[in-house]
Protein backbone atom coordinates (compact mmCIF):
# COMPACT_ATOMS: atom_id res chain seq x y z
CA UNK A 1 0.00 0.00 0.00
CA UNK A 2 1.57 3.33 -1.00
CA UNK A 3 0.64 6.30 1.63
CA UNK A 4 0.67 9.50 -0.39
CA UNK A 5 -0.70 10.93 2.73
CA UNK A 6 2.01 14.09 4.58
CA UNK A 7 1.85 16.92 7.10
CA UNK A 8 2.47 20.19 7.71
CA UNK A 9 3.21 20.86 11.52
CA UNK A 10 0.74 18.33 12.65
CA UNK A 11 -1.83 18.88 10.08
CA UNK A 12 -2.36 15.78 8.16
CA UNK A 13 -2.90 16.25 4.19
CA UNK A 14 -4.47 12.97 2.50
CA UNK A 15 -1.94 13.89 -0.46
CA UNK A 16 0.64 16.18 -1.08
CA UNK A 17 -0.88 18.89 -3.47
CA UNK A 18 -2.11 22.31 -1.92
CA UNK A 19 -3.88 25.14 -3.97
CA UNK A 20 -2.11 27.94 -4.23
CA UNK A 21 -3.10 31.23 -2.65
CA UNK A 22 -4.63 33.63 -5.80
CA UNK A 23 -5.35 30.24 -7.42
CA UNK A 24 -9.23 30.18 -7.77
CA UNK A 25 -9.59 31.02 -4.14
CA UNK A 26 -12.05 33.97 -4.30
CA UNK A 27 -14.72 31.93 -2.88
CA UNK A 28 -15.33 29.01 -0.74
CA UNK A 29 -17.43 27.14 -3.59
CA UNK A 30 -14.18 27.44 -5.21
CA UNK A 31 -12.23 25.71 -2.73
CA UNK A 32 -14.54 23.59 -2.29
CA UNK A 33 -14.09 22.84 -5.72
CA UNK A 34 -10.46 21.97 -5.58
CA UNK A 35 -10.97 19.53 -2.34
CA UNK A 36 -13.39 17.58 -4.95
CA UNK A 37 -10.67 17.95 -7.48
CA UNK A 38 -8.48 15.82 -5.26
CA UNK A 39 -6.03 18.22 -3.44
CA UNK A 40 -4.95 18.10 -0.16
CA UNK A 41 -5.28 21.26 0.97
CA UNK A 42 -6.36 24.43 -0.56
CA UNK A 43 -5.56 27.99 0.25
CA UNK A 44 -7.92 30.66 -0.10
CA UNK A 45 -7.43 34.37 -1.96
CA UNK A 46 -4.97 36.62 0.29
CA UNK A 47 -7.24 38.60 2.53
CA UNK A 48 -6.00 42.07 3.55
CA UNK A 49 -6.71 44.90 5.66
CA UNK A 50 -9.33 46.80 3.61
CA UNK A 51 -11.28 46.72 0.38
CA UNK A 52 -9.39 46.84 -2.59
CA UNK A 53 -9.97 46.93 -6.45
CA UNK A 54 -6.71 45.36 -7.57
CA UNK A 55 -4.53 46.60 -10.70
CA UNK A 56 -6.44 47.53 -13.76
CA UNK A 57 -6.08 44.67 -16.63
CA UNK A 58 -3.63 43.13 -17.74
CA UNK A 59 -3.47 41.62 -14.66
CA UNK A 60 -2.16 38.30 -15.71
CA UNK A 61 -1.45 37.44 -19.19
CA UNK A 62 0.63 33.54 -20.23
CA UNK A 63 3.96 35.05 -21.30
CA UNK A 64 4.84 32.10 -23.11
CA UNK A 65 6.99 29.95 -20.90
CA UNK A 66 5.24 30.54 -17.72
CA UNK A 67 2.44 33.61 -16.42
CA UNK A 68 2.88 36.84 -15.13
CA UNK A 69 0.42 38.26 -12.96
CA UNK A 70 -0.08 41.79 -10.92
CA UNK A 71 -3.41 41.24 -9.87
CA UNK A 72 -2.48 43.47 -7.06
CA UNK A 73 -4.92 41.53 -4.00
CA UNK A 74 -8.04 42.55 -4.74
CA UNK A 75 -10.37 41.99 -1.88
CA UNK A 76 -13.32 42.90 0.47
CA UNK A 77 -11.40 43.24 2.89
CA UNK A 78 -11.62 40.77 6.08
CA UNK A 79 -14.29 42.62 8.27
CA UNK A 80 -16.83 42.39 4.89
CA UNK A 81 -16.15 38.82 4.78
CA UNK A 82 -18.11 37.05 7.57
CA UNK A 83 -20.62 34.89 5.09
CA UNK A 84 -17.33 33.41 3.34
CA UNK A 85 -15.11 32.97 6.46
CA UNK A 86 -18.08 30.57 7.74
CA UNK A 87 -18.72 28.87 5.02
CA UNK A 88 -14.69 28.50 5.06
CA UNK A 89 -14.98 27.10 8.51
CA UNK A 90 -17.44 24.28 7.79
CA UNK A 91 -14.80 22.86 5.47
CA UNK A 92 -13.20 19.79 7.05
CA UNK A 93 -10.11 19.27 4.42
CA UNK A 94 -7.35 21.77 5.65
CA UNK A 95 -8.18 24.99 3.77
CA UNK A 96 -5.10 27.36 4.56
CA UNK A 97 -6.15 31.19 4.69
CA UNK A 98 -4.01 33.41 3.40
CA UNK A 99 -3.60 37.18 4.73
CA UNK A 100 -1.50 39.78 3.71
CA UNK A 101 -0.82 43.15 4.96
CA UNK A 102 1.26 46.55 4.82
CA UNK A 103 1.89 46.61 8.94
CA UNK A 104 2.42 44.60 11.43
CA UNK A 105 -0.71 45.84 12.56
CA UNK A 106 -2.75 44.60 9.82
CA UNK A 107 -1.40 40.95 10.30
CA UNK A 108 -2.09 40.86 13.88
CA UNK A 109 -5.78 42.41 13.78
CA UNK A 110 -6.72 40.23 10.95
CA UNK A 111 -5.08 37.09 12.56
CA UNK A 112 -7.23 37.92 15.88
CA UNK A 113 -10.43 38.60 13.75
CA UNK A 114 -10.49 35.38 11.89
CA UNK A 115 -9.39 33.07 14.96
CA UNK A 116 -12.84 33.11 15.98
CA UNK A 117 -13.60 31.23 12.75
CA UNK A 118 -10.97 28.26 14.23
CA UNK A 119 -8.41 27.85 10.58
CA UNK A 120 -6.51 25.29 10.87
CA UNK A 121 -3.54 26.65 9.27
CA UNK A 122 -2.92 30.65 8.06
CA UNK A 123 -0.57 31.88 6.05
CA UNK A 124 1.27 35.25 6.11
CA UNK A 125 1.65 36.18 2.28
CA UNK A 126 4.91 38.94 3.23
CA UNK A 127 6.51 37.91 -0.47
CA UNK A 128 3.39 39.85 -2.78
CA UNK A 129 5.47 41.81 -5.56
CA UNK A 130 2.25 43.68 -7.32
CA UNK A 131 1.60 46.14 -4.20
CA UNK A 132 3.32 48.86 -3.15
CA UNK A 133 5.37 47.53 0.06
CA UNK A 134 3.89 43.77 -0.95
CA UNK A 135 7.24 42.37 -0.14
CA UNK A 136 8.36 44.65 2.77
CA UNK A 137 8.34 41.56 5.30
CA UNK A 138 10.17 39.24 3.56
CA UNK A 139 13.25 41.67 2.26
CA UNK A 140 15.20 40.99 5.59
CA UNK A 141 15.29 38.79 8.65
CA UNK A 142 14.64 40.72 10.96
CA UNK A 143 11.21 41.95 9.50
CA UNK A 144 10.14 38.42 8.46
CA UNK A 145 11.21 37.73 12.00
CA UNK A 146 9.05 40.22 13.57
CA UNK A 147 5.50 39.56 11.80
CA UNK A 148 6.21 36.14 12.44
CA UNK A 149 6.57 36.51 15.81
CA UNK A 150 3.65 39.18 16.00
CA UNK A 151 0.96 37.27 14.12
CA UNK A 152 1.89 33.75 16.60
CA UNK A 153 1.44 36.15 20.05
CA UNK A 154 -2.24 36.06 19.21
CA UNK A 155 -2.77 32.81 17.09
CA UNK A 156 -3.52 30.68 19.74
CA UNK A 157 -2.95 27.38 18.35
CA UNK A 158 -3.49 28.20 14.40
CA UNK A 159 -0.45 26.75 12.80
CA UNK A 160 1.47 29.91 10.87
CA UNK A 161 3.56 29.61 7.59
CA UNK A 162 5.05 32.66 6.16
CA UNK A 163 5.56 32.29 2.57
CA UNK A 164 8.86 33.40 1.34
CA UNK A 165 10.00 35.85 -1.60
CA UNK A 166 12.52 34.55 -4.29
CA UNK A 167 13.48 38.40 -5.03
CA UNK A 168 15.82 38.11 -2.10
CA UNK A 169 19.86 37.54 -1.78
CA UNK A 170 18.92 34.72 1.26
CA UNK A 171 15.91 33.37 1.38
CA UNK A 172 17.19 30.64 3.70
CA UNK A 173 18.11 32.77 6.31
CA UNK A 174 15.10 34.56 6.18
CA UNK A 175 13.33 31.29 6.21
CA UNK A 176 15.80 30.64 9.73
CA UNK A 177 14.54 33.85 11.62
CA UNK A 178 11.17 32.91 10.89
CA UNK A 179 11.28 29.75 12.20
CA UNK A 180 12.98 31.25 15.54
CA UNK A 181 10.17 33.09 15.54
CA UNK A 182 8.03 30.70 15.68
CA UNK A 183 6.76 29.92 12.38
CA UNK A 184 5.43 26.57 12.46
CA UNK A 185 6.27 25.92 8.62
CA UNK A 186 7.94 27.63 5.79
CA UNK A 187 6.02 27.98 2.15
CA UNK A 188 8.60 29.05 -1.12
CA UNK A 189 8.05 30.32 -2.97
CA UNK A 190 5.90 33.21 -3.91
CA UNK A 191 6.67 34.68 -7.97
CA UNK A 192 9.34 36.78 -9.15
CA UNK A 193 9.46 39.84 -10.26
CA UNK A 194 9.39 39.98 -13.99
CA UNK A 195 8.03 42.29 -16.80
CA UNK A 196 7.18 41.96 -20.82
CA UNK A 197 7.00 44.53 -23.19
CA UNK A 198 4.54 44.14 -26.35
CA UNK A 199 6.71 45.47 -29.04
CA UNK A 200 4.48 46.59 -31.53
CA UNK A 201 2.43 48.36 -28.73
CA UNK A 202 5.61 49.72 -27.43
CA UNK A 203 4.33 49.27 -23.80
CA UNK A 204 4.71 46.85 -21.04
CA UNK A 205 2.12 44.08 -21.77
CA UNK A 206 0.62 44.55 -17.61
CA UNK A 207 -0.92 47.57 -16.38
CA UNK A 208 1.04 47.52 -13.12
CA UNK A 209 4.05 47.12 -15.95
CA UNK A 210 6.07 45.25 -13.57
CA UNK A 211 4.41 41.87 -12.64
CA UNK A 212 5.14 37.79 -10.81
CA UNK A 213 6.05 35.62 -12.65
CA UNK A 214 5.40 32.07 -12.08
CA UNK A 215 4.58 28.39 -13.77
CA UNK A 216 7.41 26.46 -15.31
CA UNK A 217 9.97 28.91 -15.95
CA UNK A 218 10.54 29.71 -12.48
CA UNK A 219 10.12 26.02 -11.30
CA UNK A 220 14.75 25.96 -11.07
CA UNK A 221 13.83 28.67 -8.76
CA UNK A 222 11.61 27.51 -6.84
CA UNK A 223 13.70 24.08 -6.39
CA UNK A 224 16.85 25.89 -5.31
CA UNK A 225 14.81 28.02 -2.65
CA UNK A 226 13.44 25.11 -1.17
CA UNK A 227 17.04 23.22 -1.22
CA UNK A 228 18.58 26.23 0.50
CA UNK A 229 15.80 26.12 3.02
CA UNK A 230 15.45 22.67 3.75
CA UNK A 231 19.15 22.67 4.98
CA UNK A 232 18.77 25.88 6.95
CA UNK A 233 15.54 24.97 9.28
CA UNK A 234 13.67 21.99 10.65
CA UNK A 235 10.39 22.65 10.17
CA UNK A 236 8.24 21.73 6.98
CA UNK A 237 8.42 23.29 4.03
CA UNK A 238 5.62 23.71 1.33
CA UNK A 239 7.60 23.53 -1.95
CA UNK A 240 5.86 25.62 -4.40
CA UNK A 241 6.66 27.01 -7.84
CA UNK A 242 6.42 25.74 -11.68
CA UNK A 243 5.37 22.48 -10.82
CA UNK A 244 2.75 21.23 -13.25
CA UNK A 245 2.80 17.23 -13.15
CA UNK A 246 3.49 14.22 -10.41
CA UNK A 247 8.07 14.45 -11.67
CA UNK A 248 7.83 18.16 -10.60
CA UNK A 249 5.90 17.71 -7.90
CA UNK A 250 8.50 14.52 -6.40
CA UNK A 251 11.46 16.74 -7.36
CA UNK A 252 10.41 19.37 -5.13
CA UNK A 253 9.58 16.72 -2.48
CA UNK A 254 13.76 15.66 -2.98
CA UNK A 255 14.67 19.20 -3.00
CA UNK A 256 12.78 19.23 0.68
CA UNK A 257 9.42 20.08 0.30
CA UNK A 258 6.68 18.44 2.78
CA UNK A 259 3.81 19.12 0.17
CA UNK A 260 3.83 20.93 -3.06
CA UNK A 261 1.77 24.25 -3.91
CA UNK A 262 0.38 24.05 -7.56
CA UNK A 263 -0.74 27.80 -8.98
CA UNK A 264 -0.15 28.22 -12.40
CA UNK A 265 -0.66 24.32 -13.33
CA UNK A 266 -4.00 24.44 -13.38
CA UNK A 267 -4.12 26.84 -16.45
CA UNK A 268 -2.35 24.55 -18.07
CA UNK A 269 -4.40 21.43 -16.99
CA UNK A 270 -7.15 22.82 -15.56
CA UNK A 271 -8.39 21.74 -12.14
CA UNK A 272 -7.98 17.98 -12.69
CA UNK A 273 -4.23 18.37 -12.31
CA UNK A 274 -4.07 17.45 -8.13
CA UNK A 275 -5.57 14.29 -8.96
CA UNK A 276 -3.13 14.09 -12.00
CA UNK A 277 -0.01 14.72 -9.96
CA UNK A 278 -1.31 12.29 -7.59
CA UNK A 279 -1.29 9.65 -9.74
CA UNK A 280 1.59 10.12 -11.05
CA UNK A 281 3.57 10.86 -7.84
CA UNK A 282 1.86 7.43 -7.01
CA UNK A 283 3.37 5.41 -10.12
CA UNK A 284 7.02 7.10 -9.49
CA UNK A 285 6.56 5.67 -6.17
CA UNK A 286 5.88 2.42 -7.26
CA UNK A 287 8.25 2.14 -9.92
CA UNK A 288 10.96 3.15 -7.06
CA UNK A 289 9.90 1.13 -4.62
CA UNK A 290 8.92 3.77 -2.30
CA UNK A 291 6.05 3.20 0.13
CA UNK A 292 5.24 6.99 1.40
CA UNK A 293 5.65 10.62 0.91
CA UNK A 294 8.07 10.52 4.04
CA UNK A 295 10.96 8.42 2.40
CA UNK A 296 11.34 10.90 -0.45
CA UNK A 297 11.05 14.29 1.36
CA UNK A 298 14.89 15.98 1.24
CA UNK A 299 16.34 12.63 -0.22
CA UNK A 300 18.63 15.03 -2.75
CA UNK A 301 20.69 16.32 0.07
CA UNK A 302 21.88 12.85 0.77
CA UNK B 1 8.10 31.69 -37.61
CA UNK B 2 8.97 29.16 -34.69
CA UNK B 3 6.66 27.57 -32.35
CA UNK B 4 8.22 29.57 -29.50
CA UNK B 5 7.90 33.22 -31.02
CA UNK B 6 4.31 32.43 -31.89
CA UNK B 7 3.35 31.70 -28.36
CA UNK B 8 5.34 34.23 -26.43
CA UNK B 9 3.12 36.88 -28.82
CA UNK B 10 0.51 37.06 -25.64
CA UNK B 11 -1.43 40.56 -27.72
CA UNK B 12 -1.71 40.69 -31.40
CA UNK B 13 -2.36 43.39 -32.96
CA UNK B 14 -5.23 45.38 -34.43
CA UNK B 15 -5.93 48.12 -36.82
CA UNK B 16 -9.09 49.43 -37.17
CA UNK B 17 -11.06 49.94 -40.71
CA UNK B 18 -14.07 51.49 -40.47
CA UNK B 19 -16.68 52.78 -37.19
CA UNK B 20 -20.04 52.83 -37.48
CA UNK B 21 -22.67 54.44 -35.27
CA UNK B 22 -25.61 51.95 -34.06
CA UNK B 23 -26.96 54.66 -32.36
CA UNK B 24 -26.41 57.43 -29.93
CA UNK B 25 -24.49 55.26 -27.34
CA UNK B 26 -23.11 52.81 -29.79
CA UNK B 27 -20.59 51.59 -32.13
CA UNK B 28 -19.23 49.21 -34.31
CA UNK B 29 -15.38 49.22 -34.69
CA UNK B 30 -14.11 46.66 -37.74
CA UNK B 31 -10.88 45.02 -37.91
CA UNK B 32 -8.32 44.62 -40.92
CA UNK B 33 -7.85 41.10 -38.86
CA UNK B 34 -9.43 37.71 -38.83
CA UNK B 35 -10.13 36.29 -35.94
CA UNK B 36 -11.21 32.83 -35.73
CA UNK B 37 -13.84 32.33 -32.85
CA UNK B 38 -17.19 30.33 -32.05
CA UNK B 39 -20.31 31.91 -31.75
CA UNK B 40 -20.31 32.36 -27.45
CA UNK B 41 -16.58 32.57 -27.37
CA UNK B 42 -14.94 35.86 -25.94
CA UNK B 43 -11.30 38.17 -26.53
CA UNK B 44 -9.63 40.13 -24.03
CA UNK B 45 -9.40 43.69 -25.86
CA UNK B 46 -6.55 45.45 -24.80
CA UNK B 47 -6.12 48.96 -24.65
CA UNK B 48 -2.08 50.02 -23.77
CA UNK B 49 -1.73 51.43 -20.32
CA UNK B 50 -5.23 51.79 -20.05
CA UNK B 51 -7.37 48.87 -19.61
CA UNK B 52 -8.34 44.95 -21.03
CA UNK B 53 -11.67 44.39 -20.98
CA UNK B 54 -13.84 40.69 -22.34
CA UNK B 55 -15.81 41.24 -25.83
CA UNK B 56 -17.55 39.23 -27.94
CA UNK B 57 -17.15 39.56 -31.87
CA UNK B 58 -20.38 40.79 -33.41
CA UNK B 59 -19.09 40.15 -37.04
CA UNK B 60 -16.81 37.27 -37.79
CA UNK B 61 -15.60 38.11 -41.77
CA UNK B 62 -14.29 41.33 -41.33
CA UNK B 63 -13.85 40.76 -37.53
CA UNK B 64 -15.72 44.29 -35.37
CA UNK B 65 -16.61 44.58 -31.87
CA UNK B 66 -19.98 46.40 -31.00
CA UNK B 67 -19.48 48.23 -27.54
CA UNK B 68 -21.63 50.80 -25.81
CA UNK B 69 -20.34 53.41 -24.21
CA UNK B 70 -20.33 52.66 -20.32
CA UNK B 71 -16.97 53.62 -18.14
CA UNK B 72 -13.38 54.52 -18.97
CA UNK B 73 -12.46 51.78 -21.02
CA UNK B 74 -15.09 51.86 -23.42
CA UNK B 75 -14.49 56.26 -23.20
CA UNK B 76 -10.76 56.03 -24.57
CA UNK B 77 -11.85 53.03 -27.35
CA UNK B 78 -14.07 55.50 -28.63
CA UNK B 79 -11.60 58.51 -28.99
CA UNK B 80 -10.17 55.53 -31.36
CA UNK B 81 -10.08 56.49 -35.18
CA UNK B 82 -9.55 54.39 -38.72
CA UNK B 83 -6.33 53.55 -38.89
CA UNK B 84 -5.58 53.06 -35.32
CA UNK B 85 -4.33 50.15 -33.53
CA UNK B 86 -5.15 47.79 -30.58
CA UNK B 87 -4.44 44.30 -29.25
CA UNK B 88 -6.69 41.30 -28.23
CA UNK B 89 -5.78 38.06 -26.54
CA UNK B 90 -8.05 34.77 -27.00
CA UNK B 91 -10.47 33.79 -28.34
CA UNK B 92 -11.48 32.13 -24.63
CA UNK B 93 -13.77 29.72 -23.24
CA UNK B 94 -17.16 27.58 -24.60
CA UNK B 95 -19.42 29.12 -26.98
CA UNK B 96 -22.76 27.74 -27.83
CA UNK B 97 -23.85 25.00 -29.34
CA UNK B 98 -25.49 25.01 -32.72
CA UNK B 99 -26.88 22.08 -33.75
CA UNK B 100 -30.41 23.04 -32.76
CA UNK B 101 -33.30 22.27 -34.90
CA UNK B 102 -35.65 25.31 -34.22
CA UNK B 103 -34.44 28.10 -31.92
CA UNK B 104 -35.46 30.99 -30.23
CA UNK B 105 -32.89 33.71 -29.53
CA UNK B 106 -33.91 35.94 -26.46
CA UNK B 107 -31.22 39.19 -26.60
CA UNK B 108 -31.53 42.15 -24.48
CA UNK B 109 -29.80 45.53 -24.97
CA UNK B 110 -26.53 45.03 -25.61
CA UNK B 111 -26.62 41.29 -25.14
CA UNK B 112 -27.70 41.15 -29.37
CA UNK B 113 -24.38 41.83 -30.16
CA UNK B 114 -23.30 38.79 -28.03
CA UNK B 115 -25.12 36.43 -29.96
CA UNK B 116 -24.87 37.97 -33.68
CA UNK B 117 -22.83 35.39 -34.82
CA UNK B 118 -24.75 32.67 -33.23
CA UNK B 119 -27.91 34.23 -34.63
CA UNK B 120 -25.35 33.99 -38.31
CA UNK B 121 -25.39 30.40 -37.73
CA UNK B 122 -28.39 29.20 -37.07
CA UNK B 123 -30.28 27.78 -40.03
CA UNK B 124 -34.13 28.17 -38.36
CA UNK B 125 -34.40 30.85 -35.82
CA UNK B 126 -36.72 33.23 -34.10
CA UNK B 127 -35.18 36.22 -32.40
CA UNK B 128 -36.38 38.53 -29.67
CA UNK B 129 -35.23 41.72 -28.96
CA UNK B 130 -35.82 43.72 -26.09
CA UNK B 131 -34.46 47.29 -25.15
CA UNK B 132 -35.57 50.07 -23.22
CA UNK B 133 -37.05 52.58 -25.85
CA UNK B 134 -36.39 53.03 -29.68
CA UNK B 135 -33.51 54.78 -29.07
CA UNK B 136 -31.15 51.95 -27.86
CA UNK B 137 -32.28 49.94 -30.78
CA UNK B 138 -29.44 48.38 -33.24
CA UNK B 139 -28.85 46.19 -36.15
CA UNK B 140 -32.33 46.38 -37.18
CA UNK B 141 -31.72 46.51 -40.63
CA UNK B 142 -29.42 43.38 -40.03
CA UNK B 143 -31.30 40.67 -38.54
CA UNK B 144 -35.29 39.93 -38.28
CA UNK B 145 -36.18 40.28 -35.26
CA UNK B 146 -39.44 40.81 -32.79
CA UNK B 147 -38.79 43.83 -31.14
CA UNK B 148 -39.60 44.86 -27.63
CA UNK B 149 -39.31 48.00 -26.13
CA UNK B 150 -40.20 48.64 -22.47
CA UNK B 151 -42.34 52.05 -23.29
CA UNK B 152 -43.51 50.79 -26.43
CA UNK B 153 -41.44 53.33 -28.77
CA UNK B 154 -41.55 50.77 -31.27
CA UNK B 155 -42.31 46.95 -31.92
CA UNK B 156 -44.39 45.08 -28.80
CA UNK B 157 -44.58 47.33 -25.88
CA UNK B 158 -43.63 45.19 -22.89
CA UNK B 159 -40.49 42.68 -22.01
CA UNK B 160 -38.76 40.37 -24.40
CA UNK B 161 -40.25 37.77 -21.49
CA UNK B 162 -43.74 38.44 -22.03
CA UNK B 163 -43.04 37.94 -26.00
CA UNK B 164 -41.19 34.74 -25.40
CA UNK B 165 -43.87 33.36 -23.15
CA UNK B 166 -46.40 34.17 -26.03
CA UNK B 167 -44.59 32.95 -28.55
CA UNK B 168 -43.86 29.40 -26.63
CA UNK B 169 -47.74 29.04 -26.35
CA UNK B 170 -48.23 29.42 -29.52
CA UNK B 171 -45.51 27.32 -31.06
CA UNK B 172 -42.80 24.51 -30.29
CA UNK B 173 -39.13 25.01 -30.24
CA UNK B 174 -35.73 22.92 -29.55
CA UNK B 175 -33.65 25.65 -27.92
CA UNK B 176 -33.39 28.88 -26.58
CA UNK B 177 -30.77 30.80 -26.23
CA UNK B 178 -30.15 34.00 -23.83
CA UNK B 179 -27.99 37.36 -23.90
CA UNK B 180 -28.69 40.22 -22.01
CA UNK B 181 -28.76 41.72 -18.48
CA UNK B 182 -28.99 38.45 -15.95
CA UNK B 183 -32.13 39.52 -14.52
CA UNK B 184 -33.81 38.97 -17.69
CA UNK B 185 -31.61 35.74 -18.43
CA UNK B 186 -32.67 34.13 -15.38
CA UNK B 187 -36.49 34.77 -16.17
CA UNK B 188 -35.94 33.25 -19.99
CA UNK B 189 -34.43 30.31 -18.07
CA UNK B 190 -37.30 29.71 -15.61
CA UNK B 191 -39.68 30.22 -18.23
CA UNK B 192 -37.22 27.32 -20.50
CA UNK B 193 -37.64 25.42 -17.17
CA UNK B 194 -41.45 25.59 -17.42
CA UNK B 195 -42.10 25.21 -20.71
CA UNK B 196 -39.15 21.73 -20.77
CA UNK B 197 -36.78 23.81 -23.43
CA UNK B 198 -33.42 23.45 -23.09
CA UNK B 199 -31.49 27.06 -22.51
CA UNK B 200 -28.03 28.18 -23.13
CA UNK B 201 -27.35 31.67 -21.46
CA UNK B 202 -24.68 33.90 -21.76
CA UNK B 203 -22.96 34.71 -18.91
CA UNK B 204 -21.18 38.31 -17.83
CA UNK B 205 -18.61 38.59 -14.62
CA UNK B 206 -15.66 40.87 -13.95
CA UNK B 207 -12.50 39.14 -15.63
CA UNK B 208 -9.11 39.36 -15.31
CA UNK B 209 -6.98 36.55 -16.52
CA UNK B 210 -9.82 35.21 -19.08
CA UNK B 211 -8.19 31.91 -18.89
CA UNK B 212 -9.52 30.49 -15.74
CA UNK B 213 -6.98 30.81 -12.62
CA UNK B 214 -7.56 34.04 -10.89
CA UNK B 215 -11.38 33.18 -9.91
CA UNK B 216 -12.50 36.90 -10.50
CA UNK B 217 -15.40 35.90 -12.93
CA UNK B 218 -16.37 33.51 -10.40
CA UNK B 219 -20.08 32.16 -9.81
CA UNK B 220 -20.78 30.00 -7.58
CA UNK B 221 -17.70 26.92 -8.09
CA UNK B 222 -17.76 28.12 -11.74
CA UNK B 223 -15.83 30.25 -13.36
CA UNK B 224 -17.21 32.49 -16.47
CA UNK B 225 -13.83 32.61 -18.09
CA UNK B 226 -13.58 29.00 -18.42
CA UNK B 227 -16.59 26.87 -18.11
CA UNK B 228 -18.44 29.50 -20.13
CA UNK B 229 -19.60 31.92 -20.41
CA UNK B 230 -22.20 29.78 -21.75
CA UNK B 231 -24.25 27.94 -19.92
CA UNK B 232 -26.49 25.25 -20.54
CA UNK B 233 -29.24 24.33 -18.72
CA UNK B 234 -27.80 21.48 -16.69
CA UNK B 235 -25.33 23.96 -15.48
CA UNK B 236 -27.68 26.87 -14.58
CA UNK B 237 -30.42 24.94 -12.67
CA UNK B 238 -27.20 23.92 -9.86
CA UNK B 239 -25.60 27.91 -10.23
CA UNK B 240 -27.18 29.48 -7.33
CA UNK B 241 -25.48 32.72 -7.73
CA UNK B 242 -27.14 32.90 -11.36
CA UNK B 243 -29.66 35.93 -11.50
CA UNK B 244 -29.16 36.82 -8.06
CA UNK B 245 -25.20 37.90 -7.19
CA UNK B 246 -22.29 39.20 -9.23
CA UNK B 247 -19.16 40.30 -8.18
CA UNK B 248 -17.39 43.32 -8.04
CA UNK B 249 -13.69 44.13 -9.33
CA UNK B 250 -12.45 43.44 -5.62
CA UNK B 251 -14.20 40.45 -4.82
CA UNK B 252 -17.03 41.35 -3.16
CA UNK B 253 -20.59 39.82 -3.78
CA UNK B 254 -22.91 42.07 -4.68
CA UNK B 255 -26.49 41.52 -5.81
CA UNK B 256 -27.41 41.98 -9.44
CA UNK B 257 -29.95 44.84 -8.59
CA UNK B 258 -27.11 46.95 -6.33
CA UNK B 259 -24.52 46.24 -9.68
CA UNK B 260 -27.03 47.38 -11.88
CA UNK B 261 -27.75 51.02 -9.95
CA UNK B 262 -23.89 51.14 -9.79
CA UNK B 263 -23.28 51.17 -13.50
CA UNK B 264 -26.03 53.30 -14.64
C1 LIG C 1 -2.91 35.07 -10.73
C2 LIG C 1 -2.09 34.81 -9.51
C3 LIG C 1 -2.48 35.35 -8.29
C4 LIG C 1 -1.75 35.12 -7.14
N1 LIG C 1 -2.18 35.64 -5.96
C5 LIG C 1 -1.52 35.34 -4.81
C6 LIG C 1 -2.01 35.76 -3.55
O1 LIG C 1 -3.05 36.41 -3.42
N2 LIG C 1 -1.30 35.42 -2.45
C7 LIG C 1 -0.16 34.67 -2.51
O2 LIG C 1 0.43 34.38 -1.47
N3 LIG C 1 0.32 34.25 -3.69
C8 LIG C 1 -0.33 34.56 -4.84
N4 LIG C 1 0.15 34.10 -6.05
C9 LIG C 1 1.39 33.29 -6.06
C10 LIG C 1 1.07 31.79 -6.06
O3 LIG C 1 0.39 31.41 -4.90
C11 LIG C 1 2.35 30.96 -6.20
O4 LIG C 1 3.18 31.21 -5.10
C12 LIG C 1 3.12 31.27 -7.48
O5 LIG C 1 2.22 31.42 -8.54
C13 LIG C 1 4.12 30.19 -7.85
O6 LIG C 1 3.49 28.93 -8.04
P1 LIG C 1 3.07 28.34 -9.49
O7 LIG C 1 4.28 28.42 -10.35
O8 LIG C 1 2.60 26.96 -9.22
O9 LIG C 1 2.00 29.22 -10.00
C14 LIG C 1 -0.58 34.33 -7.21
C15 LIG C 1 -0.19 33.79 -8.43
C16 LIG C 1 -0.92 34.01 -9.59
C17 LIG C 1 -0.47 33.39 -10.88
S1 LIG D 1 -11.21 35.83 -15.19
FE1 LIG D 1 -9.70 34.77 -14.06
S2 LIG D 1 -10.72 32.92 -13.59
FE2 LIG D 1 -12.06 33.88 -14.94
Amino acid sequence: MIDLSTSIAGVKLKNPTILSSGILGTSPELIKRAFENNAGAATIKSIGPKLRDGNNNPSVINFGHGLLNAVGLPGPGYKNMDVEFNELSKIKDPVIWSIYGSKIEDFVNITKYIIKYKPKIIELNISCPNKENGMLFSQDKKSAANVTRSVKEVAEKTIIIPKLSPNVANISEIAYACEKAGADAINAINTVQGMVINIDAKKPVLYYKKGGMSGPAIRPIAVRCVYDIYENVKIPIIGTGGITNGRDAIEMIQAGASAVGIGSAVYYHGINVFGNIVNEIKEWMQENSYNSIKEIIGIAHE
Amino acid sequence: MNNMEKEQKVHKKLTIKQIINENYKTKTFFFNEKIDIKPGQFIMLWLPAIDEKPFTLSYKKPAAVTVELKGNFTKELFKLKKGDNLFYRGPFGDGFTASAKKAVVVAGGMGLAGVSLLIENLKKSKVIFGAKQKRDLFFKNRFDMDICTDDGSIGYKGFATDKLRKLLKEEKYDIIYTCGPEIMMKKVFDIAEKYKIKCEASLERFMRCGIGICGSCACGDKLVCKDGPVFNSDNLRKMNDFGRYTRLKNGRKASLQEYHKGRS
